[in-house]
């Protein structure tokens, strides 16, 4: 006789049913990050700050402690909260045009400082909840409604965030993720536990960022979408960048 | 002391556990003096790259708790004014000190009013206040910056406090009397939801009604303040009162000066000098010129004429009010005031 035995459930951290659109990844990372917290006992410490785009209505899904914050601000939010609680664990939510379009001086100068924190850099190459303008993520010959003609280099180069802090010497942990395979989503999922860990060894910055996509404002079905994710991660090297020794 | 040095000292003293802050004259000794004193007195001082990342390092601050403060000038408060509107729908404490500098624009270095506007009729986006002091001397700037913490934290908004760069940078002897600081317990904070169901700061709520009721709860305990909180000194003022100068900050001390040279010629003038400016002492002004029919009233303001509406507003009578401003980063001399009130014939 068989026996039942439970092998997958839901992390209990992320409460009531998403509501991103269908075949949207910020799904699947909000779990990937929810069971990592969870796995690594994290819960009862966590401080979730929430940038602006899709992402802000998080807020709704997670039963631990959350902020939402100013467009592009996530990271000097989570300095404060951080510095004034130097033992829970802060991890900012953000999208590209969040953090590399108008909170691009936050992601640099946060990352220099070294703050003792986690940022979830979701980048899918578009402006979602304003509905799909270019974003300085875009690829080269994207079509947006705000490049209807196909991005071209004078609207800006595609900006690759990891080999930017890449440069600085203090973040401890950068890797770039994406989530178009099963065996991808795996690796993403163990990126998240390593930055988390990271955070909880007091070690310093730690930064991953997910290729993710946007069926909508692409207008892709979902499998396309993830299609065109494997596409960009031939201008956003899927690596490591930085690990503590 | 210095104003900015007391303000800092006073700061630390009513309990500043986060300083995040940007160099800008005429405000920076504040920065420079917290950065001394604040850590080795039990602080957290940040040194932030810009004025928005200072303000959003307060707004996560106060989120968790901290009593948590920030200062700038007129061009740095412009760009920390969204955040600003973020912790006030919030509902979260903290102090911001506002050193102003004449503008528009990098205008100058000098003392200025010219942030009335943007500081007490909101300079962010929605419907929102701040409790807004103004000191006019160096012992006042430390005694409400003291008692700022604790407004803040009692209605938990913002307080403002509100100087110049007269106040800022001028030295005077300051009683730095030993008060302890009350300090309130604050479940609403972030802190990790360890045995108590998680909290969320959340000042944003995609539906109309929802976010209707949000501003009804904030227009509802702003009524409270308004009925609580107007402070305002009366000099001079009875019956035979021809002419009250309303003024407040340096004006306020500059007036004052007035008052006595005017005793000196023998001119009946009294002041009302405007401690808070939001909540706006509306009713006072309403109730002094509605009994003394024929007092006029002169605003006095290093200003184009900010505050002037607001006293025009109480007074109800645009016949009965003048103004006297400087600009630029001048600060008026209280002879020529005095010379204005006469050429006039306001008393």
């Amino acid at each position: 006789m068989l026996k039942e035995k439970k092998i997958l459930s839901r992390p209990e951290i992320l409460t009531g049913a998403f509501t991103f659109c269908a075949g949207c990844n910020h799904g699947t990372i909000n779990k990937l990050i929810a069971e990592s917290i969870e796995s690594l006992g994290l819960r009862e410490k966590v401080i979730a700050v929430i940038g602006v785009g899709c992402c802000s209505t998080m807020y709704n899904f997670w039963d631990t402690d959350a902020i939402v914050v100013p467009h592009g601000r996530a990271q000097a939010v989570a300095t404060g909260l951080k510095r004034v609680h130097p033992d829970k664990i802060v991890f900012t939510y953000q999208g590209d045009g969040d953090l590399a379009g108008i909170g691009m001086h936050e992601a640099i100068h946060t990352p220099n400082r070294g703050e003792n924190i986690t940022t979830f850099f979701i980048n899918n190459g578009i402006y979602g909840m304003t509905g799909g303008q270019g974003a300085p993520t875009t690829l080269l010959g994207a079509k947006t409604t705000t490049t209807p003609l196909g991005r071209v280099a004078s609207e800006g180069v595609p900006i690759r965030m990891c080999e930017l802090l890449e440069t600085l010497s203090a973040p401890v942990f950068i890797q770039r993720v994406a989530l178009f395979s099963p065996a991808e989503t795996m690796k993403a999922r163990k990126a998240i536990e390593k930055a988390l860990k990271c955070q909880v060894e007091g070690r310093g910055f730690s930064f991953v960022e997910f290729l993710s996509n946007c069926p909508t404002n692409w207008k892709m079905t979902p499998l396309e979408s993830l299609e065109y994710v494997r596409k960009m991660s031939d201008y956003f090297p899927l690596k490591v960048f930085r690990e503590p020794q | 002391m210095k104003g900015n040095e007391a303000i800092a000292e006073a700061a630390i003293r009513a309990g500043l556990n986060f300083y995040a802050g940007y160099p800008i004259t005429p405000a920076t000794e504040i920065l420079e003096y917290l950065a001394r004193h604040l850590p080795v007195r039990g602080g957290v001082f940040v040194q932030a790259a810009s004025e928005i990342e200072a303000i959003n390092m307060v707004y996560g601050a106060a989120a968790g708790g901290a009593r948590a403060m920030t200062s700038s000038s007129g061009p740095g408060m412009s760009l920390k004014m969204e955040c600003i509107s973020y912790i006030a729908l919030a509902e979260l404490p903290c102090v911001i000190v506002d050193i102003m500098r004449g503008g528009p624009g990098l205008g100058d270095i000098q003392p200025a009013q010219s942030d009335y506007f943007q500081i007490v009729k909101g300079g962010g986006h929605g419907d929102y206040r701040l409790i807004v002091l103004a000191p006019s001397t160096v012992q006042e700037a430390y005694d409400l910056t003291f008692e700022s913490f604790l407004l803040a934290d009692r209605w938990r908004i913002p307080v403002i406090i509100l100087g110049d760069g007269a106040l800022g940078q001028v030295k005077e002897g300051v009683d730095l009397y030993d008060k302890a600081p009350v300090l309130f317990e604050k479940p609403w904070a972030l802190s990790g939801a360890k045995g108590r169901k998680p909290n969320k700061i959340v000042p944003f709520n995609l539906e109309a009604l929802e976010l209707e009721k949000m501003n009804l709860a904030l227009q509802n305990k702003y009524r409270a303040i308004e009925a609580q909180e107007v402070r305002f000194e009366n000099v001079n003022i009875n019956s035979k009162t021809k002419l009250i100068v309303v003024a407040y900050g340096t004006c306020g001390r500059i007036a004052k000066s007035i008052i006595k040279m005017a005793v000196e010629k023998g001119l009946d003038i009294g002041l009302i000098r405007l401690i808070s400016l939001w909540p706006f002492p509306h009713n006072e002004i309403r109730y002094l010129a509605r009994n003394f029919p024929s007092t006029k009233f002169l605003v006095v303001e290093m200003s184009a004429g900010q505050m002037v509406e607001d006293v025009r507003l109480s007074v109800s009578d645009d016949t009965r009010v003048s103004f006297f401003g400087r600009m630029g980063g001048v600060v008026p001399a209280p002879e020529e005031i005095l010379r204005e009130i006469e050429r006039k014939g306001l008393c």
